[in-house]
């Protein structure tokens, strides 16, 4: 209990730095919420979404941010199937940013929705969820799932550091085992939710779900690489070049997987040349003298090819300066690729034909950076929570005074 | 001519400035919250059963709720009929497309008989034109917002596309809460009460015919229908999703939807799929009838022919 209080204290206190980052944060949170708030009262008018484009903004991040939460998995693989030492000792800022990632998810759906107080009706039992015929019914279900088995993998490894004691993986490494393939299973059924449809030919191709879960593979462990040497400037905590060599390795092989079915998505759609490759023409090259995306593809593929190389290449991955710059390429290559990238052209020309350009106002923004914000402060308040606990530090304060 | 439907009606716009009065509105909204929220907020309405769970008597309950509501927001009675399919009768469409001449009289009849918002402008039917002598059914190519002095226009033709009530309908796979479905006379209805406002069946449907209120639907007073069944005209509420219903408060009491009663050239033809003597069976039969999109299998009741 000690510990939990000490931990707690952890959280409340720090020098001014720290204070700055929460209180900037809470500022864009409150933000996202009195944008929220109009949008509750407005309807989503507010939005740039139309019955042409029903989709936009907040879809987009909530495709995205379903891919980072495949970081946790990634490093759980070789952490204890392999026993890979340096990787075990990160693998909870992993299993905490999953937490974040799938938590960031909810939110971006609960603001999407037109009647979010009748959400309940999509739970079994008390509502009238659709399952097995609504893929949407399956997502809500590996989400939620998804997230519960992270909290409790990280609540567990937290109450056992505590204790001063190594948790007893035999308690669980079945858990840990229904992680991995669980972690694949919210990418593909996020990816089929949008595979499904008939009415979309941009999206109703098979190269769908591979494609999401080799970009999730590039951006998540990407982020992961970025937040785990941040933990490591502004902590105790020594996480080993090892890991992050790894890690870094591992992002080169998944963007080229990701790169080559992209290849071969590109090859299927304008050699065949039917008229369904109009959405990917929209992408590249405009459609109609429509090219709102075109800009932002173009960069997305320049971001994807350099972190490509600089992944590729050992030198350039052990550099910390480019493998950083790789990183972030690679993270903003995706979030478009991935975002924006393939949500709107699903909608484009819409099953009619029409084309509706989105482009998402500055209420969706807000709301947006709002739940970004509201991610970020999450995750910082979960580290520094966790931070002592796994360190060590509180179990010696708190013998002492025992 | 994407340009048009891109005005944002109502003129809500946000730019840079917003964002700080935002921010002071999410402090102030905050704290003015509880107070707000229970003003609008209906613990009945919350609570409300998903329409196919509810008895007789719930239903009535509900009813006369949501009619005292309309009543007191329109200040004119409203009536809210759970008439249900008939034993026996399996609604299907026909449009000839050789008559339509575009005049877009269907697609207002519409908007008045089912109470659909007119600001923002929801429609139900959409009319497309078509270049005669092009490539048929380029749908790339259509235009929804034509505007000419007259119709038919020389050289084009034209198509109206509204729900087609498939028989196997993405729509209704999609719905993550079912609150859409397919009735036992084929109309594929929503449960306004029950509908999250997700969006998900309007990414399903091949066919464009699902609507969103994006806002408040408004409708004016004077030209509310009064007439109103449950899962199809009665007014809706902002954040859900509404199409057309064959209008199942008329075509359950034995009337032709309005759209087939309005059009001045005969192009609309309705009637009983399981009747083999109905005008309908007999264009199937005897025309050259085709369907919108059939390689989706999505086996729509609504037939595209050529009676000339």
């Amino acid at each position: 209990m000690k510990v939990l209080f000490a931990a707690i204290g952890n959280v409340v206190k720090g020098d001014a730095k720290y204070y700055a980052w929460l209180a900037f944060l809470s500022a864009l949170v409150v933000a996202g919420l009195g944008a929220y708030l109009q949008q509750l009262d407005k309807g989503l008018i507010t939005t740039a979404m139309r019955d042409q484009v029903s989709w936009g903004f907040y879809i987009a991040n909530f495709t995205f941010l379903v891919g980072v939460a495949a970081a946790a998995v990634l490093l759980v693989i070789p952490a204890y199937l392999y026993n890979f030492k340096p990787i075990k000792e990160i693998v909870l800022f992993g299993e905490m940013l999953a937490i974040t990632a799938v938590t960031m998810c909810i939110l971006f759906i609960m603001v999407d929705l037109g009647q979010p107080l009748m959400v309940w009706h999509l739970l079994p039992v008390i509502g009238k969820m659709n399952f097995p015929a609504s893929i949407l019914a399956w997502d809500v279900i590996v989400l939620n799932g998804y997230l519960a088995i992270n909290a409790l993998l990280v609540i567990y490894a937290l109450y056992r550091l505590s204790m001063g004691k190594e948790y007893k993986l035999a308690l669980v490494f079945p858990l840990i085992l229904l992680s991995i393939p669980w972690a694949i299973s919210i990418h593909t059924v996020t990816a089929f939710l949008y595979n499904g449809l008939s009415s979309r030919p941009f999206w109703n191709a098979s190269i769908l779900a591979p494609r999401f879960l080799a970009s999730a593979f590039c951006s998540g462990p990407a982020l992961m690489l970025i937040i785990l040497q941040l933990i490591r400037r502004f902590s105790k905590i020594e996480i080993d070049q090892k890991a992050i060599s790894k890690i870094a390795e591992l992002v080169a092989y998944t963007i080229g997987i990701n790169l080559f079915l992209l290849g071969a998505e590109v090859f299927k759609e304008f050699y065949s040349g039917s008229i369904h490759k109009a959405p990917l023409e929209y992408l590249y090259f405009g459609l109609h003298g429509n090219s709102r995306l075109v800009p932002w593809t173009w960069m997305a593929l320049l971001f994807n090819l350099t972190a490509f190389v600089i992944f590729l290449i050992p030198k350039t991955r052990e550099n910390t300066l480019t493998l950083n710059i790789g990183a972030l390429l690679i993270i903003v290559g995706v979030y478009i690729e991935k975002g924006m990238g393939l949500v709107v052209p699903g909608f484009i020309p819409d099953t009619l034909g029409e084309i509706y350009e989105y482009w998402p106002t500055m209420q969706e923004v807000i709301i947006t950076v709002g739940i970004w914000a509201f991610g970020a402060l999450f995750y910082t308040l979960m580290v520094r929570f966790a931070l002592p606990i796994y360190t060590g530090g509180l179990i010696g304060a708190g013998k002492q005074r025992s | 001519m994407s340009k048009k439907i891109r005005n944002n009606p109502l003129g809500i716009s946000m730019d840079r400035r917003m964002f700080l009065k935002s921010a002071a509105a999410g402090i102030a909204a905050a704290s003015a919250l509880p107070v707000s929220a229970a003003d609008a907020f209906d613990i009945n309405a919350f609570l409300q059963k998903h329409f196919r769970e509810m008895t007789e008597d719930e239903i009535k309950k509900v009813i006369g709720r949501l009619e005292k509501e309309a009543s007191l927001e329109w200040k004119k009675d409203v009536r809210i009929s759970a008439a249900k399919a008939t034993p026996g009768v399996k609604f299907g469409y026909g449009l000839d497309l050789s008559r339509c001449i575009g005049c877009r009289k269907c697609v207002y009849a519409c908007v008045s008989e089912n109470n659909q918002s007119r600001n923002p402008q929801v429609h139900w039917i959409s009319v497309l034109k078509f270049k005669k002598g092009e490539k048929w059914i380029d749908l790339e190519n259509s235009e929804k917002y034509y505007n000419p002095k007259e119709v038919p226009e020389k050289d084009s033709f034209y198509m109206p596309v509204q729900c087609q009530q498939c028989e196997d309908s993405p729509c209704v796979k999609a719905c993550p809460t079912q609150a859409t479905w397919k009735e036992p006379d084929g109309i594929v209805v929503i449960d306004y009460n029950w509908c999250i406002g997700c969006r998900y069946c309007m990414a399903a449907c091949p066919y464009g015919a699902r609507r969103f209120n994006w806002s408040k639907p408004n409708v004016p007073a004077n030209e509310l229908n009064t007439e109103t069944h449950y899962l199809g005209n009665r007014p809706r509420y902002k954040g859900v999703v509404e199409k057309c219903t064959f209008c199942i408060q008329r075509t359950r009491a034995g009337k032709y939807p309005a759209c087939v009663e309005v059009c001045p050239v005969g192009a609309r033809k309705f009637g009983n799929l399981l009747d083999p003597k109905s005008e309908i069976r007999y264009l199937i039969e005897n025309k050259r009838v085709f369907r919108l999109k059939e390689d989706l299998n999505t086996n729509p009741k609504f037939y595209y022919f050529f009676a000339t």
